[in-house]
């Protein structure tokens, strides 16, 4: 498509190869996966055990414990409250260890803690939440002993029905340094930079207001890490994340809040936000309660009074000014790659075919069950599809049309682990962005309070001051790595069992995999 | 500018104790009696609300449920003494179809008046049946007001409901014969009979203003007539009588009084409807439609009558096909009805109000995206007042919820929030779809993403035909 601006090559071969290099030094942030342990004094386990009367204070089950679940010090006549959470449950009997039968006055008892009842819901079941969490203190997979079913959720649809078909054995044997995970963005083949990232996710936005500036902190420093990006969401962007801005998109939303050609002109991607998933057609919520002083400032609104961005941008009614819009961001910002978010109506294939013509590099699919801060309850249901259906139309009419390689096609909302982020590849997205599981490393359980009083009652989704001083950046950042290495195993692991070498082999493999509620009988899926 | 459609709510809190659906246990034998209470520290403030709630109880089984979930005291209490619960109240509360997160958002939005706004994604099952298997569609550019939510005034919740003629004859500049009778409504909502087990006596007095404060209609059994007070003459405009087979005809005073009247899809329709007309010849009748295994055939066979000119299809209260053992819902049986007028052009000379299984404001505008013009509830009026659907009251035993103890200021209040909610709920999928007034809503199935059609054009695709359907 032509061009209205001067073309970028000539541009380019004008400026200095350092143009991307901002004034601030950029912040280094060494991929060290270390134990991050979970920061409240009683973990949630999925197992406990009772000690009853007839406990005699022996000391056994602490000797023979290996996980150290039995904690009696030194000096100390009476237990001190054991580490429920290293428990690894019923799979211990076959140990040799097994702390209940061993016990010589039988005062022992393990029972599955009745608390999993109230612990998450259909889409992030307690398993999947215990299971973030131990990825994010450890940095790599639950081991299998711990019992997690982490690997779909319990929705009943969608990824959740979807499974991998993988071979016996591998075709090709790899070893996991063989396999390259990282993801192209830009295809357009414009001049502009050939950004790449070491996984094929970054993390969501999520604005100032919604969640505190250490969360924002913590994912960009991660983000770092794994030389990938993470987004600013639209409540504005920091000076404080000046040193992450070669990691960091910012979102031009229809709030503009704090949009102005410096912010722009920072970073490496800018992702205009048409839509979100948990709200399409609405516009960004920031309740009342959650604009305190110092989002307001940021923001520059007033103070307790509700945000509620408009719908749509005022300047967009068709795809020439779409084009018009991404033409000015292109303009100020010569060297970004520019994204847009759009949710998934029905015509959503039209839409990404429209987003590749008006000139975006990516073009980000937020499906109707994707994470907020805050939205009504009946558009969080309801409106729009799941993303898994929008993944496959649009990859589907993007190669039909053709222009399939020509641009970046990234899924999000509801992608929870490295299975739905394969899912997701495989049904044809390039890559994906994550958000609440990023949350839920930070110790997120989904109780679905972040949207007014004080904010998130765990410090993650506020800015109130006493809250969001729960944990600190260096702890965060490294839950979040952890997190991030831990996927990576995974993602590697899966593409080890189908012997591909790049992530970019699986995308569109829809023959890898099947549903259970179908025949499974197609041609292709055969 | 003309008058908006606004109604006037106020905050009226529950009677009742709350049923939350999280409870505290707390072991408070070991506790250490620490300096650092947990307690204190609960950031909705629970604990010492708690106290003074224990303080200020009445009845000895009112246990306090209103934790937030967040398990921060759990925790970090010192001793861990501190888990949460499931509340089996609340866990018994409704039925499958009315399910407990029914309840209770109803009650929220009868207290408040708000739209329930909650953080985290959606948290339910990917699909489900009955109203559960669409979504309604947004437009990522077509907007109705240019102004998103802030121009959610400008969006129309108006309908019409009476014959409107696809075409005019005119005699000397003015329509031949004149114009049929319309009765317009400023939001696409008729309040129903509630179902005959929970007529509580004194529940129409109250819903005769709710009906005239809301601008709605509300139906009332010729039966109950008498239940509904005197002073009636000036909430008539609001009021449509209900006659069964049996009902003798109205006097003329009501009568004239009246925009709509409901009549049973007995034999007789025919000359009822020209009694009543000869009566009020302004006057809209609408037949009530039973949706049994013969439902829809029978709703189509009226509409082509020319005395028809609006139809009530009444689901049972799940919105099921009455009496059938794998029964149709309501939404596909409106839609049948709705798609076989459109075939046949009749569609605009009948309105079609759609009653049954309406739960939540989500149901109304699905309801309306298949095929009706309108939809009639009741029983979320009564939930609004607290009630759980225990049925105690079906089987001739009092109320546990004491419903028929409220004041009228409380139930007008609650089931005119509760309205106001739905309402807004009504204009924020309309808002997000691109559609600028509810009449245009009807049967625009292109603003509708059905399960079905999008398993079948994605994973059927890829994965071959479906298993048990």
């Amino acid at each position: 498509m032509a061009s209205s601006l001067v073309p970028e090559k000539i541009i380019k071969e004008g400026l200095p190869d350092s143009i991307l290099e901002t004034m601030v030094p950029q912040a280094e942030v060494q991929r060290v996966i270390k134990p991050a342990p979970p920061r409240y004094r009683n973990e949630i386990a999925k197992y406990i055990i009772r000690r009853s009367a007839d406990c005699k204070l022996c000391g056994k089950c602490a000797e023979i414990c290996p996980q150290g679940v039995h904690v009696l010090k030194p000096g100390y006549k009476y237990f001190a409250a054991p580490h429920q959470n290293v428990c690894i449950g019923p799979a211990c009997k076959d140990t040799g260890h097994y702390c209940v039968d061993l016990c010589p006055n039988k005062a022992l008892r393990m029972v599955e803690n009745p608390m999993m009842k109230v612990l998450g819901d259909y889409r992030w079941t307690p398993d999947l939440i215990l299971a973030t969490w131990k990825m994010a203190e450890t940095g790599a997979p639950p081991p299998p002993e711990y019992g997690y079913e982490y690997e779909c959720g319990n929705s009943g649809g969608g990824f959740d029905r979807i499974r991998f078909k993988f071979p016996a054995r591998p075709p090709v044997e790899l070893s996991p340094d063989d396999i390259d995970t990282s993801l192209e963005l830009n295809r357009r083949n414009d001049g502009r930079p050939q950004i790449k990232i070491d996984v094929p996710w970054y993390g969501g936005g999520m604005s100032y207001g919604s969640v505190s500036n250490v969360t924002q902190l913590s994912k960009a420093s991660a983000a770092v890490a794994f030389n990938t990006f993470t987004c600013t969401g639209e409540g504005g962007y920091m000076e404080r994340l000046r040193p992450y801005d070669d990691h960091t998109i910012t979102q031009v939303a229809t709030g503009l809040f704090g949009v102005r050609e410096e912010t722009i002109q920072r970073v490496r991607i800018v992702e205009f936000k048409y839509a979100q998933g948990a709200k399409p057609g609405l516009g960004g919520h920031l309740l009342a309660d959650k604009v305190t002083p110092s989002v307001a400032r940021m923001r520059e609104t007033v103070t307790g009074i509700s945000l509620f961005s408009p719908f749509p941008f005022h300047s967009v009614y068709s795809i020439e000014d779409h084009k018009k819009h991404m033409d000015w961001i292109k303009h100020i910002n010569r060297h970004a790659l520019v994204s847009a978010k759009v949710s998934t109506p029905s015509d959503v294939d039209m839409v990404a075919v429209g987003s590749y013509s008006a000139g975006a590099h990516i073009v980000h699919l937020d499906g109707g069950y994707g994470g907020t801060g805050a939205a009504p309850d009946i558009a969080k249901k309801n409106i729009a599809m799941p993303i898994e259906y929008a993944i496959i139309k649009v990859h589907d009419f993007l190669t039909r049309e053709g222009v399939r390689d020509r641009i970046t096609l990234i899924a999000s909302g509801g992608l929870r682990n490295a299975h739905d982020i394969a899912k997701a590849i495989a049904l044809g997205a390039d890559g994906v962005v994550v958000g609440t599981g990023e949350l839920v490393a930070l110790g997120c359980l989904r109780c679905a309070r972040c949207e007014s009083g004080r904010g998130c009652p765990r410090g993650i989704a506020t800015t109130d001051a006493e809250l969001q001083g729960q944990y600190t950046v260096e702890w965060g950042s490294q839950r979040i790595i952890n997190l991030y290495n831990a996927w990576r195993i995974e993602l590697v692991e899966i593409l080890r069992r189908f012997g591909m070498r790049r992530v970019s082999e699986l995308r569109g493999r829809t023959d890898l995999l099947m549903h259970l509620d179908y025949s499974n009988d197609t041609e292709q899926a055969r | 500018m003309p008058d908006k459609y606004h109604i006037k709510t106020q905050p009226i809190p529950p009677r009742r104790p709350r049923i939350g659906k999280i409870g505290v246990v707390d072991w408070r034998e070991d506790c250490a009696n620490c300096h650092n209470c947990v307690k204190k520290a609960c950031v909705f403030d629970r604990y010492r609300e708690e106290m003074s709630y224990i303080r200020g109880l009445r009845e000895m089984d009112a246990v306090f449920f209103q934790c937030m979930g967040c398990f921060s005291c759990v925790q970090q209490c010192t001793k861990g003494l501190l888990a949460l619960s499931a509340n089996p109240v609340y866990e018994r509360l409704g039925n499958t179809y009315w399910t407990p997160q029914i309840i209770e958002t109803t009650w929220a939005q009868a207290e408040s008046a708000k739209i329930p706004v909650s953080g985290a994604g959606y948290r339910g099952r990917f699909s489900g049946l009955g109203f559960d298997s669409m979504w309604t569609d947004m437009s990522e550019i077509v907007r109705p007001t240019r102004d998103g939510i802030h121009g959610r005034e400008y969006i129309s919740t108006a309908v019409d409901i009476g014959r409107k003629p696809a075409l005019l004859h005119f005699d000397a500049g003015n329509p031949a014969g004149g114009l049929p009778p319309l009765v317009d409504i400023p939001m696409p909502m008729i309040i129903d009979m509630l179902p005959r087990g929970y007529r509580l006596p004194n529940l129409l007095p109250v819903i005769k203003i709710v009906a005239a404060q809301t601008g709605v209609i509300a139906i009332i059994d010729s039966k109950d007539w008498q239940l509904a007070g005197n002073d009636l003459d000036q909430y008539l405009p609001n009021l449509a009588i209900y006659l069964d087979a049996s009902a003798p005809l109205p006097g003329r005073e009501l009568l004239t009084g009246m925009r709509l009247v409901e009549i049973s899809d007995d034999g007789n329709a025919e000359r009822r409807v020209r009694e009543l007309k000869q009566i009020n010849p302004g006057i809209v009748v609408a037949v009530r439609v039973e949706m049994d295994s013969g439902g829809i055939e029978r709703a189509v066979e009226y509409a082509r009558q020319p005395f028809v000119e609006v139809l009530h299809l009444v689901a049972d209260d799940n919105g099921n096909e009455i009496g059938e053992k794998n029964p149709r819902f309501i939404k596909d049986m409106v839609r049948s009805v709705h798609n076989s007028l459109v075939e046949s052009g009749l569609r605009n000379e009948v309105t079609l109000m759609a009653g049954g299984g309406i739960a939540l404001a989500e149901h109304m505008a699905k309801q309306i995206l298949c095929g009706a013009d309108l939809v009639t509830i009741n029983l979320p009026l009564l939930i609004a007042l607290e009630c759980t659907l225990c049925r105690d009251c079906n089987d001739g035993q009092s109320c546990p919820a004491l419903i028929g103890e409220i004041d009228i200021k409380y139930g007008v209040g609650r089931m005119t929030n509760l309205i106001a909610a739905w309402h807004d709920q009504l204009i924020e999928v309309m808002g997000a779809m691109g559609i600028r007034e509810v009449r245009r809503l009807r049967g625009e199935v292109g603003r509708a993403l059905f399960f079905e059609d999008l398993e079948e054009a994605t994973f059927g695709k890829l994965f071959g035909s479906r298993k048990n359907n």
